[in-house]
């Protein structure tokens, strides 16, 4: 068995958003905690310096990301889509969760591949169910629909049995 | 740390190394969705040259029953019988990870006895898993033996599955407050019966693959992946730790009072077939000793769903008394419970490695969105950088070694 530091026992524990707030002002929308949780309510631009500066510093290390979710927050909500990125540092044992808003009619965001690796296909799940597309991702394709399929079913006027 | 070199038998590199008139022209094969190494609808599609893989690209989706959709008709109490229907293998580890989001939501803590059942069943659902994936990765290296002792052992397993719910696969017993209905009288003697003779199966199966030879030239620095890709690929589960990486939900955020359980987490550092198979090994034995200890907590009796009003039916003879519990009894059975507005991220350690869920409340009866974050899915995403430059027929090994569900995968 590998010799390894333990990880210290706690409960889901996130991080100290203070620090991004204080380099990120113009980024950042607001920060909110709820039920333990912090959210990063970042904006679109510059989106990956922020990701970027998460990962590498020292004192937060996210380097693993959990997970990329989708939301639709419904066809009249203006902005439209919100896309939540998990983030989890194995070295520090806590978790952050940022969130961008994207309009229907301009949703693109930035792609994660040059910042976490296994973002390539959190982001085409994404592209697959609501349509959001991710600039300058490697090999942006559907991937649990068929290819020629029309249509996001994830989106909320998408009819539950399929059109 | 360094990329092993492959070891290949010398009768292969002899093959190999023939003249052949083809060995300069690539050739793509389609391996799958029908191919029994695959573990259900999977198709790779290979660029070979001879024998190695120069490309690989996975294409999933075949079993996509867009359950992420259907959760969000299902009211949050039904959501539980889709959750189990995604990772099938391990089904209560997925209701385990969906209900403690919604009690998190809820702001509901469960009673000790309901904590102590759903680590004793999430346990055994590991050591089933495991058992599985033992069978089938074996079996698909061509050590047929295995799958029969595997799959015998797992049916008792899975007896104790249906003497609990009622159901071997789909047990969907864990709900949001609580586990469906108490423990039955004869279950706790029936699970002491199964964690008696477990060591020496286990054992056995040891002797059987662990110690082969052949078993070992297949898996020994076959699809290594290193400490740094692994995590910047997001593996979980016994994949990371067969990396090196002592990284366990159980330990670093405990949950369901896991804090309270004496286990150890097994960590192996070579990142190849070989460490992921030992770490999965020793994982049954730790789920043994996690099971042992639950089953001497629940002798005592004790409250098996949580007192909260929304959650808790009343009881029958107060309902037959009072108009009012009459029809709080009623509203609760045909509407539903609502849920405060909010979202969580709950993950736990399924025995395929992080399960997520991403609930989102609108604070109505259904649920807004449930987004599942499933490891079989993220650790597939990492099969490419695993395979290529290794030969097709480590592709296999490969697989295996991952244990992905394609039900999980696809949802």
């Amino acid at each position: 068995m590998a010799d390894e530091t333990e990880i210290k026992s706690s409960t889901p524990r996130y991080a100290d958003a203070s620090l991004v707030q204080a380099r990120f002002a113009g980024n950042i929308e607001e920060i909110t905690e709820a039920l333990g949780e912090v959210t990063v309510v970042a904006k679109r631009e510059g989106l990956v310096e922020l990701m970027t500066f998460l990962r590498d510093e020292p004192s937060l290390r996210f380097n693993y990301l959990s997970d990329i979710g989708g939301l639709d927050l419904g066809e009249f909500a203006t902005p439209r889509f919100a896309v939540a990125y998990q983030l989890y540092s194995i070295e520090h044992n806590h978790r952050l969760r940022v969130k961008v808003f994207v309009e229907e009619d301009d949703a693109v965001l930035p792609t994660m591949w040059g910042v976490w690796k296994t973002s390539n296909w959190l982001e085409r799940e994404i592209f697959d169910m609501f349509g959001v597309s991710f600039d300058g991702h490697p090999d942006l394709r559907r991937i649990l629909m068929p290819a020629d399929y029309e249509g996001h079913p994830l989106r909320k006027d998408f009819p539950i049995k399929g059109y | 740390m360094q990329a092993k070199e492959i070891v290949v038998p010398t009768s292969a590199i002899s093959m190999l190394r023939k003249p052949d008139p083809l060995s300069d022209t690539q050739m793509t094969v389609s391996m799958g969705p029908q191919h029994p190494s695959t573990h259900g609808v999977l198709r790779l599609e290979l660029v070979l040259d001879g024998e190695t893989v120069i490309r690989a690209i996975p294409d999933i989706g075949y079993l996509h029953t867009g359950i992420e959709k259907t959760m969000e008709k299902e009211k949050w109490q039904q959501v539980v019988t889709v959750t189990c229907r995604m990772d099938y293998l391990n089904s209560s580890g997925n209701d385990l990870g969906y209900v403690l989001a919604v009690e998190k939501l809820m702001g509901v803590e469960v009673p000790k006895r309901v904590q102590d059942i759903r680590v004793l069943l999430t346990e055994l659902n590991r050591i089933t898993s495991h058992l599985v994936w033992f069978g089938t990765h074996a079996m698909d290296i061509g050590a047929m033996t295995a799958f029969f002792y595997a799959f015998t052992q797992r049916e008792k397993g899975l007896d104790l599955f249906e003497c609990v719910s009622g159901a071997r696969l789909h047990q969907s017993y864990f709900v949001v407050g609580g586990v469906r209905w108490d423990l039955p009288p004869n279950f706790l003697d029936l699970m002491t019966e199964f964690l008696d003779g477990f060591p020496a199966f286990l054992d056995e199966c040891k002797r059987l693959v662990t110690g082969n030879k052949i078993f070992q030239r297949r898996t020994k620095g076959v699809g290594v992946i290193t400490k740094e890709a692994a995590i910047d690929w997001a593996l979980s589960g016994p994949t990371v730790r067969g990396s090196g990486v002592n990284w366990d939900i159980r330990k670093s955020e405990p949950y369901s009072g896991y804090d309270t359980y004496d286990f150890n987490v097994p960590v192996y550092s070579d990142g190849d077939v070989w460490s992921r198979y030992l770490v999965r090994m020793d994982e049954m034995e730790e789920s043994w000793k996690i099971c042992k200890q639950a089953v001497e907590r629940l002798r005592e009796p004790g409250p098996f769903m949580s007192d909260h009003p929304k959650l808790k039916l009343p009881e029958r003879d107060l309902m037959k008394q009072h108009i009012d519990v009459m029809i709080h009894h009623f509203l609760l059975a045909s509407e539903g419970f609502t849920v405060p507005v909010g979202e969580v991220y709950q993950s736990i350690e399924s025995a395929r490695g992080e399960i997520g869920f991403y609930v989102v409340s609108d604070g109505g009866e259904r649920p807004y969105r449930v987004r599942v974050r499933a490891p079989s899915y993220v650790n597939l995403s990492a099969l490419p950088a695993m395979v290529e430059g290794s030969l097709i027929a480590d592709v296999v090994a490969v697989i295996g070694s991952i244990d992905i569900v394609l039900g999980d995968v696809d949802r």
